[in-house]
């Protein structure tokens, strides 16, 4: 398909979006930085759990296990390989890890697959945590000379390739073929669709994509425990960010993404113990108040103006 | 039958301790109109979808142009040139009219994409009496706009064989001799149409031969008028004179 | 034998949580997340009975199961009713249920966390031994097996014998269809939610008498259940014990053999057994 003018005007936008955001370590070296670093990561990891859990329906909790996979590739390859090639073998693992989970559970109702995905951090956690004990290994230490603004950088490339990535998908036949079977699943086989598979390569996507960040993120934590690279409130995070923001848009969860990063922010500094109570309210206001996310809001805003104009 | 489109030997579900349909056999001419009859229960639209693949089969065979498609997915059915619409209508909600028949066309039996699939589906829109009206959402559609919808979905992928679950009932007699007309002209085209039908006018001016089953089974078959003065299918749609 | 013996224990036990769940779920069609908070709360409960007022285990679930049950009823009508009541299909309401359950769960372990800390809590009840085929076990766990016996004994045999057990059942098969005969089934899943919340707490009060736990251990026995759930089939009340006691078996098989680290590593890997090859359930009927 050719590109008509907005498609243009968008790409155009978007690139200038990203290059003023690449610009952030020249003003900035500490706290700002650093805020960036986050909000880039759960761009990236919101961003490309909507492509797949949007059109689906399908919750996914496993971005946690994915993400940690990722960190132990850079954790048990620094010494050996460049990073370049630890941040695309991590995306390959994660890419193979989910084909995997999705075709043992998706093929079989919604809630088979948020219970897996539930549990599969704590599982990968504790398979990791028995090698290194028989192992006598304790943590792996990750040293580079990558700094905070180069895992931005990096960070920052990504968020673009998946976004990139998104926007191709959504004007392609599998992602015309994931809203049909977001739509009605039974329609979707009768019209040729071979839905376990589309899901299956889908799902693929924010693996690959969590586990690539894990990778980046790596050397920020220069010490790699298992507790740390499999942390299960990063999957719920993620859930809250996108669901915030609206998973039904490509650019939906980045509105998610920054206003949470800042309110857990506030919140862990202030109160760091009640964090978990503020995850909780936050599921509670997506379901109760914001079934759409501010996508939704902002689509039911402008109906109801559109009403009024032609009223 | 000198090679039929489609025949189904000896075709049996049983759902639990129930058999709801019990060894069916009947084969489907080339360019032939069939109804399939019977009263509420027996086992018509289960049988269809034994052989859209919506449903596995417990026995028995389901061939197109002599090749077995039972077993298979419903995706591949499709691909194979069968496709159908849906006793309930079944739409996408979040599509507008014309993505619901674009849905139909992209991954079936003959495959468009962009442009093509587009103007594909604007011809269709037009032969079923929706042109124009493919940016509307689908809220906005009457009953019979929405049975329309999913015809041209059905009809989108260029299918060889067509099976409707009672794609007629619900009409008014003027959408009535509509849909009998547009019906028609789709076996005119050279379709193979299986019809899961109520409605006695429609099947008399359509079909070239009726399946009767009561029960999960087959009870007669022949011409409309043959079967429909048949005492046996009489007596499964009014019940015994005695009773 | 002894690890047969100690697995069956266990499971007893896991048998009762995963019970609450099933009625939750296959009944009142809510997967309840915050299973395992109730759970804890259960323990709490029992823990603070028990430290401040020696008042034992057994007699607390006396107070344990009509508090439980009340909590849940207000969480049905307040949070689930109007879920159920906007739901346009059964996903919609999964995805809705999954998603509230994981608030209500979150704001649990918050709640614990600020009103008892973060640590560990545990009591020594009836830590005596007692002999029982040939082996020497702790009482409170043998005593906890024996409750969840009777409870389950009892509970199944409500669903099985008694009308309003048939009603709930019937509810369970086909929700329309029981509305068509007469059944309030408004009423009955909001009931059926909060005995099933009971019945989780009642687990949490017992199972506290002999294992260490914490404001954010919930998930876990969460998991545990889901998988027992799903293993024994929705719904089905026998499957779930079976399953409950060869998870039980499972678990202390490869704690003693491995590493007690790995025992969730373990009931996934039942889990996955039953994805791939039974996802019906161990004594379902497959569908068709």
């Amino acid at each position: 398909m050719s590109l008509t003018k907005t498609d243009i005007r968008n790409l155009i936008l978007a690139a200038a979006a990203l290059a003023i955001c690449a610009l952030l370590p020249l003003g900035d070296n500490g706290y700002w930085l650093g805020l960036g670093v986050t909000i880039a990561m759960f761009t990236t990891l919101a961003t490309s759990w909507a492509l797949f859990s949007g059109p689906t329906h399908y919750i996914s909790l496993a971005t946690a296990a994915f993400f940690g996979v990722g960190t132990y590739v850079t954790g048990l390859g620094i010494d050996a390989l460049p990073f370049w090639s630890l941040v695309a073998i991590a995306g390959l693992i994660g890419a193979v890890l989910a084909a995997l989970v999705g075709l043992a559970t998706l093929r079989l109702s919604g809630v088979y697959f948020v219970i897996f995905t539930l549990g599969l951090a704590e599982l990968v956690r504790q398979s990791i945590t028995w090698v290194q004990n028989n192992t006598g290994q304790k943590g792996l230490y990750v040293l580079t000379d990558l700094d905070e603004a180069g895992i931005y950088w990096w960070l920052l490339g990504l968020a673009a390739a998946v976004f990139l990535t998104g926007w191709l998908i959504g004007r392609s036949r599998l992602g015309f073929a994931l809203r049909v079977i977001g739509d009605d699943e039974t329609v979707a086989a009768h019209s040729g669709i071979n839905t376990a598979r589309a899901k299956v390569l889908l799902f693929m996507l924010p693996g690959a994509v969590a586990a690539m960040t894990g990778a980046i993120l790596a050397p920020r934590y220069v010490y790699i425990e298992p507790s740390l690279a499999f942390a299960p409130i990063l999957s719920f995070q993620v859930v809250i960010m996108a669901l915030l923001g609206g998973a039904s848009r490509l650019w939906g969860p980045l509105v998610g993404v920054i206003p949470f990063t800042f309110l857990l922010e506030a919140v862990s500094s202030n109160f760091p113990n009640q964090t978990t109570l503020v995850i909780g309210i936050a599921f509670l206001v997506i379901v109760y108040l914001l079934p759409g996310g501010f996508v939704g809001l902002l689509g039911k805003i402008l109906h109801r103006l559109n009403a009024r104009e032609g009223a | 039958m000198v090679n039929p489109v489609l025949s189904l030997r000896g075709v049996t579900k049983r759902f639990g301790g129930l058999v709801a349909v019990n060894a069916m056999d009947f084969d489907v001419a080339e360019r032939e109109v069939v109804g399939l009859l019977g009263p509420n229960g027996s086992g018509k639209s289960t049988t269809l979808n034994l052989v859209s693949g919506a449903l596995p089969l417990t026995s028995g065979t389901v061939s197109l142009w002599g090749s077995p498609i039972s077993g298979l997915p419903a995706q591949t059915i499709n691909r194979k040139g069968v496709s159908r619409t849906f006793q309930l209508v079944r739409l996408l909600p979040s599509m507008n009219v014309r993505e619901n028949v674009i849905a139909g066309a992209v991954f079936g039996h003959r495959r468009r994409w962009g442009h093509d699939a587009h103007d594909h589906a604007e011809h269709l829109l037009d032969k079923v009496g929706l042109g124009g009206k493919g940016d509307m959402p689908l809220r906005q559609l009457t009953y019979i706009d929405t049975k329309r919808v999913e015809l041209a979905r059905t009809l989108a992928s260029d299918p060889k064989v067509l099976l409707l679950d009672e794609w007629l009932a619900g009409l008014n007699p003027t959408e009535l001799q509509i849909g009998i007309t547009l019906i028609k002209s789709l076996r005119d085209e050279g379709r193979t149409i299986i019809l899961v039908e109520h409605v006695m006018d429609a099947i008399r001016s359509l079909c070239d031969r009726c399946v009767v089953m009561a029960a999960g089974t087959k009870i007669a078959e022949g011409t409309p008028t043959q079967v429909l003065s048949d005492k046996e299918v009489i007596r499964a749609y009014l019940g015994d004179d005695d009773a | 034998m002894d690890i047969l013996v100690t697995g069956i224990l266990l499971g007893g036990t896991y048998a009762l949580i995963a019970m609450g769940l099933n009625l939750q779920y296959g009944v009142a069609r809510i997967m309840n997340l915050a299973n395992g908070e109730i759970l804890v709360a259960g323990g709490y409960f029992a823990f603070i009975a028990y430290t401040a007022t020696q008042l034992s285990p057994i007699l607390t679930i006396f107070l344990v199961a009509p508090l439980a049950f009340a909590l849940n009823s207000l969480i049905y009508r307040v949070m689930l009713q109007p879920l159920v009541n906007r739901a346009k299909s059964r996903g919609q309401l999964e995805s809705d249920s999954i998603l509230a359950t994981f608030g209500l769960s979150f704001i649990g372990v918050g709640l614990m966390l600020s009103f008892f800390g973060g640590d560990y809590f545990s009591y020594s009840f009836m830590a005596v031994p007692v002999e029982v085929l040939g082996n020497t076990y702790g009482a409170n766990r043998v005593l906890s097996f024996v409750m969840a016996v009777l409870i389950c004994g009892a509970l199944y045999l409500w669903l099985n014998r008694s009308r309003a057990g048939l009603s709930i059942r019937a509810i369970g098969t086909t929700p329309a269809s029981a509305r068509l005969v007469g059944i309030d089934v408004k009423a009955l899943s909001a009931f059926t939610f909060a005995l099933g919340g009971a019945v989780t707490a009642v687990g949490g009060a017992l199972i506290s008498t002999y294992l260490t736990l914490d404001a954010s251990t919930g998930v876990v026995f969460t998991l545990k259940a889901l998988i027992i759930v799903i293993m024994g089939g929705v719904g089905d009340v026998r499957g779930t014990i079976v399953a409950a006691l060869l998870l039980g078996i499972l678990e202390t098989l490869v704690a003693t053999l491995l590493d007690p680290g790995l025992t969730l590593a373990a009931a996934y890997v039942m889990f996955l057994g039953i994805l791939l090859f039974r996802p019906q359930g161990l004594f379902g009927k497959k569908p068709t």
